[in-house]
């Protein structure tokens, strides 16, 4: 980092002043409500969209994007800046989320190996939160064999004519766009035939149905193209070449994924909730020994897996690199995320059990959900199991097996 | 690797190439071979001495260097890493945070830089039975017109041989479990009424039990406060505690590597059988296991350096998940490794009864899920 320090006070300090004047006080703290949709009305909608606009404005939804495509061209350490700026005042970013895969996701990989005219189209209106992107990977047939798709991509000349079936496509109900892997040479070997390809949601040839999982939300659809089309300069880097593009993307998925927000910490501290379902002895500590042991291990891998995303962080100095360490943070993040909320669910005993009911507070009923919806975190984006194929191959350097049967 | 300083990334080179060709695994198979009282070998020593790392956390007034933990936690990695044995942790790390902690500037100008040139090891004689229980000291130190008398007994003193003084956890007052009432004192190891025996431990290292019997001391040995040691008997174990979970992460990196090496290497059914999913998979398990570890260790031991408030609670941390991985890994060494594994003559074994000593060292992982749970509040 170049940066003197009376620089980055300086921007700390613009940063502040600016959050002082822009950011709505009566959104002070409601980022979760906003983003389950939970209450949310009247002045609530308006206030919050103001905040989107002047946020955007600032290209703050995507500080280190360059200016000229919606963001603020800031450096890591500005961006990092802005969001402890926003955590201490109860501020939030919602451009992300409001943009689907779009920021996380086909917004980075558009940066890398977009033209020009696909950054231009498509980043301003990510940056600004416009518009909600879904991604088109996984099939009926292709899961952790993602390679093995079978959504198909024709050159009709002046368009690309898709046909096929997707699966577990998250906000596909509600996106504007998708980016979805085809195949664009049915001939070639299946890695080698596979084309990133990007279209509008709303034409004839597309159909979505949400799936209800076992959490009773329903985030993923399935996806149905008949005869759907993308327009010919749609397509995202080389024809053919949308495997490699895919992985890369799948990164930015891990990453986001990994940080130290998410589903695996937040809320009241787990020991006090613990000593209030599970009492304590004489001596104040819980009653149950036992969940008292794996409890204080829970709480220290957790903090393990903080420290490691701490420390990748230091190693690459601000840059949020794909170093050879961070390929373990997905799994470690999972095994955090589930044991946290089994946890959870076991302590509260029968009160962790409900589905729904005024028998059951809010937070019970939470856990139950989030007990559930964890499930799919060692499923997604790599499966536990492929993760750890990736760390014996690509870290380890062992090799594959030629063992038969 | 943390963030090292230039510095730091120098010491780090230093030592490993300096451990790997002078004090190597084969060095110590030697002196466990041999038949000397002292479980180490006095040139590696010396040498060590001599490179300057017996003063790495000692102050520069005092013939250290005063480079802190993390650099030290660096040493110590590699020389966990050969399993080198030398009084090292237990007097340059252990011994010495005690007198920096708790020292009169008296002590301090009379131990420091004997520890720092190696003329004196300074160790802890703590445990009285076997399990991990700094509370429960029962050795009575009587005073009477300025004179202490010591009497009971200390167990698992590491490198409690070869020491020139001993840092004693003794009772002035209250009793057993009692944390009111546990005084220091810094005690050399050939006043009269000490009786020291040594242990043939599994992992061939140098401990031993000592006996007070009558030990007169004044009350210049006391280190810090009479009746109040039980706070700088904690600091000092914390640091202890980080130091040696840098040494186990040392020792268990190597046997992962050598765990690595081997499945690259040994071929059954006709391939690697790194190349078979169920171990491939246990690999990589272990990889994010060692590589969770290092993060602990790194942190305990710059909480050290930056005198954090939170020092016990990562002190706890970095023992507890380096000793998980350096258990199972320990164990899964023998496993990959078959039948050669369980011969004498592979080195596999000396890691797998190294890894049991350090882990019962200054609480085992049990012990300290306990304490970060009492630490956490619940």
């Amino acid at each position: 980092m170049t940066d003197s320090k009376p620089k980055i006070d300086d921007f700390r300090l613009e940063v502040s002043t600016w959050l002082e004047e822009n950011f709505p006080k009566s959104l002070n703290g409601k980022a979760s409500e906003l983003s389950l949709g939970k209450n949310v009305s009247g002045k609530l909608v308006e206030d919050s969209d103001t905040w989107r606009k002047n946020l955007a404005a600032q290209g703050w939804g995507t500080p280190t994007w360059p200016l000229e495509y919606g963001g603020a061209g800031l450096s890591q350490k500005h961006a990092q800046i802005i969001n402890e700026e926003m955590d201490k005042r109860g501020a939030f970013n919602p451009i992300p989320m409001l943009a689907g895969m779009g920021v996380t996701m086909v917004g980075p990989t558009i940066l890398e190996y977009g033209t020009e005219a696909q950054k231009r189209r498509h980043l301003p209106r990510m940056a600004s939160g416009e518009i909600f992107w879904c991604l088109g990977y996984s099939e009926p047939g292709a899961g952790s064999d993602l390679a093995s798709l079978a959504t198909k991509a024709e050159d009709k000349g002046d368009h690309w004519l898709i046909n096929g079936q997707k699966v577990w496509t998250s906000g596909a109900d509600i996106a504007q766009w998708c980016g979805a892997l085809v195949r664009t040479d049915p001939k070639a070997k299946k890695r080698s035939g596979i084309s990133f390809v990007m279209f509008p949601m709303d034409q004839p040839g597309v159909r979505t149905r949400p799936v209800k999982l076992i959490s009773g939300d329903s985030p993923f659809c399935e996806m149905f193209f008949d005869d759907a089309k993308a327009e010919k300069d749609e397509l995202l880097g080389d024809l053919n070449d949308g495997w490699s593009l895919g992985k890369r993307l799948l990164q930015h998925e891990r990453q986001s994924q990994t940080g130290e927000g998410g589903p695996a910490t937040g809320g009241e501290f787990l020991g006090d909730i613990a000593k209030r379902y599970v009492g304590t002895n004489e001596n104040g500590t819980l009653e149950d020994t036992d969940l008292r042991l794996r409890l204080a291990n829970h709480l220290m891998d957790e903090k393990a897996h903080k420290l490691t995303i701490r420390r990748i962080m230091a190693e690459a100095k601000g840059n949020v690199e794909v170093t050879a360490v961070a390929s373990i943070l997905k799994n470690s993040a999972t095994d955090v995320a589930q044991s946290r909320t089994e946890l959870l669910m076991e302590l509260m005993g029968s009160q962790g059990l409900g589905w729904e009911g005024n028998e059951y507070n809010q937070d019970e009923l939470a856990s139950v959900r989030m007990w559930l919806g964890v499930k799919a975190m060692s499923i997604y984006g790599g499966s536990y199991e492929v993760q750890k194929n990736i760390i014996s191959k690509n870290i380890l350097g062992l090799p594959e097996t030629t063992q038969k049967g | 690797m943390a963030a090292l300083t230039e510095e730091q990334t120098m010491i780090q080179h230093q030592a490993e190439s300096w451990v790997t060709k002078n004090a190597s695994v084969q060095e110590f198979r030697d002196v466990r071979d041999g038949d000397s009282e002292v479980e180490f070998s006095p040139q590696i020593w010396n040498e060590m001495v001599s490179m300057g790392w017996a003063g790495i956390i000692i102050p520069e007034a005092y013939g250290g260097s005063d480079l802190g933990y993390l650099t030290f936690g660096l040493i110590l990695e590699q020389t966990g890493r050969q399993l080198s044995a030398s009084p090292l942790f237990a007097s340059a790390l252990v011994g010495a945070s005690a007198i920096l902690m708790g020292g009169s500037e008296s002590q301090k100008k009379n131990l420091l830089a004997g520890i720092a040139d190696g003329s004196e090891i300074v160790t802890l004689a703590l445990e009285e039975g076997p399990r991990h229980a700094p509370k429960n000291i029962a050795l009575t130190a009587d005073s009477e017109a300025g004179v202490f008398t010591l009497n009971g007994s200390k167990t698992f003193v590491c490198e409690g041989m070869s020491a020139t003084s001993y840092i004693v956890a003794a009772r002035t007052h209250g009793k057993a479990g009692h944390t009111d009432g546990i005084t220091l004192f810094v005690i050399p190891a050939d006043a009269a009424g000490i009786k020291r025996t040594k242990l043939n431990t599994v992992d061939s290292r140098g401990y031993a039990n000592i006996e007070f019997t009558q030990v007169k001391v004044t009350d210049d040995a006391v280190l810090g406060k009479v009746g109040e040691g039980y706070g700088l008997l904690e600091s000092v174990l914390d640091r202890a505690r980080a130091g040696i979970a840098a040494e186990m992460l040392g020792t268990g990196s190597q046997a992962f590597e050598m765990n690595l090496e081997y499945l690259k290497t040994r071929v059954q059914f006709g391939q690697v059988i790194g190349s078979f999913q169920a171990l491939g998979h246990r690999a990589a398990g272990f990889y994010s296991q060692k590589e969770l570890a290092r993060s602990c260790v790194e942190a305990a031991l710059q909480a050290i350096d930056a005198s954090a408030d939170n020092i016990d609670e990562m002190s706890s941390l970095s023992k507890c998940k380096v000793g998980e991985f350096l258990h199972g890994m320990s164990n899964e060494l023998i496993q990959i490794h078959g039948g050669i594994g369980m011969t004498d003559e592979f080195n596999a074994g000396l890691y797998l009864k190294r890894a049991r000593v350090l882990e019962s060292s200054y609480g085992n992982q049990a012990y300290h899920r306990n304490r970060y749970a009492q630490i956490k509040g619940f």
